[in-house]
């Protein structure tokens, strides 16, 4: 009995330390861990207003190119895949998008060149061309959506203007040209080296 | 002959040869009240006011052009956030270009707040091996990938405990802001900043008549004077008016995404939830509003 008691003690002390450190700790995190980040709460947001209000720029058509039909209503279409050689010679040359399985008809309409085509067979017209893209890029359509991918101009907080996939991306050869860079910022030795310059008009 | 050395005629004499000294130098009323100017924070709404129709007026004298000076405050419930896509910026510095003129920044000395850093795929985000002088013909170049650095709107930022004088402060929606008139150019900000982000104007200040961004916030890109500190503020005059900071506008790639993080449906909180996240130097505890992303 009497080694029981004593080997008691120091467990209730421990329970009670324990209870206190909860207590302590359970104090803490109701007054939030760091007051500044608070994006997380629910009371601090707020909906900012028109933002699906979104303008899309007229897509990129070739001038004196469409309508298509100015021309292809006088041609008898021909579903045979083939690669062009007296017309749109162009596009055949630079054409890279999975160009080993893919052709023309396969995103253009074959009676109504002036609009392109689903998958489905569903007609679409050039202004909403990105969900032809989506068909593929799904992932990519996602991310646009939302404005992650691609370029969104305008307001944060408002009326915003987006740009359509065929914007960048030429539909024909999609990957993005290299561009070239701005000149890189002056080095610290030019700077105090321009700053002699000024004094002795000499050249190295 | 007895001499008056009491503190009084002192006070007087000294008082007297100070006022002599200013009159001397010419100096008017309105170079008198912006020198004892107190700190932009401690300042009413008609003081600020009158502040800003003095400088409206000294920049038309000085540069020939009309100018908005706002001093628009913080928007309520609202936090800037930045995102920028690793995996897309090509590191064609169109946006430190962009920034230049907009924020009014010296073109000589050259100050730009924006470093586009290359770095090497194969050593990841390691700034010791980064470079940020390269120029081939063409971006991106093989093997490598681009992080551009400018400050980095840290939430426990280390630049305003610094300052001996509180020039600088974090505003209510998250920007650092320097009171130019109140910085005495002691460049403790810079040093205490770990990101390089901050800028110091050894010169005075040249910037092109013709390319003077005249759309201006008291904070942000009003032109400063040699022996001032500045630093990127999202644009301030341009995000408190809802606009995109000018950097977002001009990336030919999309990898500059801003947006309000207290807004569920903006853009940063899609990227915060849904995407590969990373801040600079984490283990500083700087607490970045600025997030780079991997958008694929």
């Amino acid at each position: 009995m009497k080694l029981k008691k004593n080997q008691n003690g120091p467990l209730l002390l421990m329970v009670l330390g324990l209870f206190i450190f909860w207590y302590s700790c359970s104090n803490q995190s109701s007054d939030a861990d760091n007051p500044e980040i608070n994006y997380s709460t629910e009371q601090s947001t707020v909906k900012t207003a028109n933002i699906t209000e979104i303008a899309v720029e007229a897509p990129p058509l070739t001038d004196g190119i469409f309508p298509c039909n100015d021309c292809h209503s006088e041609i008898e279409p021909n579903p045979d895949r083939r690669e062009l050689v007296d017309m749109h010679d162009d596009i055949t040359a630079m054409f890279n998008h999975d160009s080993k399985n893919r052709w023309c008809l396969d995103c253009h309409d074959l009676n109504n060149r002036d609009s392109l085509r689903l998958a489905s067979g569903q007609l679409l017209d050039f202004k909403e061309s990105y969900k032809l893209c989506g068909q593929c890029h799904g992932l990519k359509l996602r991310d646009w959506k939302v404005g992650v991918h691609g370029k969104r101009t305008g307001e944060w907080n408002g009326k915003k203007e987006y740009l359509l996939c065929v914007h960048c991306h030429n539909p024909h050869a999609p990957k993005f040209e290299p561009l070239t860079p701005e000149p890189p910022p002056v080095m610290q030795e030019s700077i105090s080296y321009m700053n002699l310059k000024v004094n002795d008009d000499e050249t190295e | 002959m007895k001499q008056n050395k009491s503190r009084r005629s002192f006070l007087k004499n000294i008082s007297l040869a100070s006022l002599a000294t200013l009159t001397a130098t010419g100096c008017n009323m309105k170079e008198l009240e912006e020198f004892f100017q107190r700190n932009f924070r401690t300042l009413s709404d008609k003081e600020k006011e009158d502040i800003i129709r003095n400088l409206e007026q000294k920049y038309i004298e000085k540069y020939n052009k009309e100018f908005q000076v706002s001093a628009e405050p913080a928007m309520e419930q609202v936090e800037f956030a930045y995102g920028l896509d690793l995996s897309r910026c090509i590191g064609c510095r169109k946006c430190v270009y962009a920034c230049v003129g907009e924020n009014n920044q010296s073109r000589s000395p050259q100050i730009h707040w924006i470093q586009v850093l290359q770095m090497e795929k194969e050593k990841g985000v390691d700034f010791a091996h980064s470079d940020v002088h390269y120029n081939p013909e063409k971006v991106p170049e093989k093997g490598h990938f681009y992080l551009p650095v400018a400050c980095q709107q840290c939430r426990t930022p280390q630049c305003t405990t610094v300052c001996p004088v509180k020039a600088t402060w974090q505003e209510p929606d998250g920007i650092v802001v320097i009171d130019y008139n109140w910085c005495i150019g002691c460049r403790y900000c810079m040093a205490a900043c770990p990101y390089g982000a901050r800028h110091f104007n050894w010169g005075e200040p040249e910037i092109p008549e013709e390319e003077l961004n005249t759309d201006m916030h008291y904070l942000g890109n009003r032109p400063r004077v040699k022996g001032v500190v500045e630093k990127c503020t999202f644009c301030i005059q341009r995000v408190r008016k809802g606009k995109y900071p000018s950097c977002v506008e001009i990336c030919p790639v999309g990898a500059r995404k801003f947006g309000n993080l207290l807004d569920p449906e903006s853009e940063i909180r899609y990227i915060l939830e849904n995407k590969r996240v990373l801040v600079l130097k984490e283990e500083l505890n700087t607490q970045p509003r600025f997030y780079y992303f991997f958008g694929v």
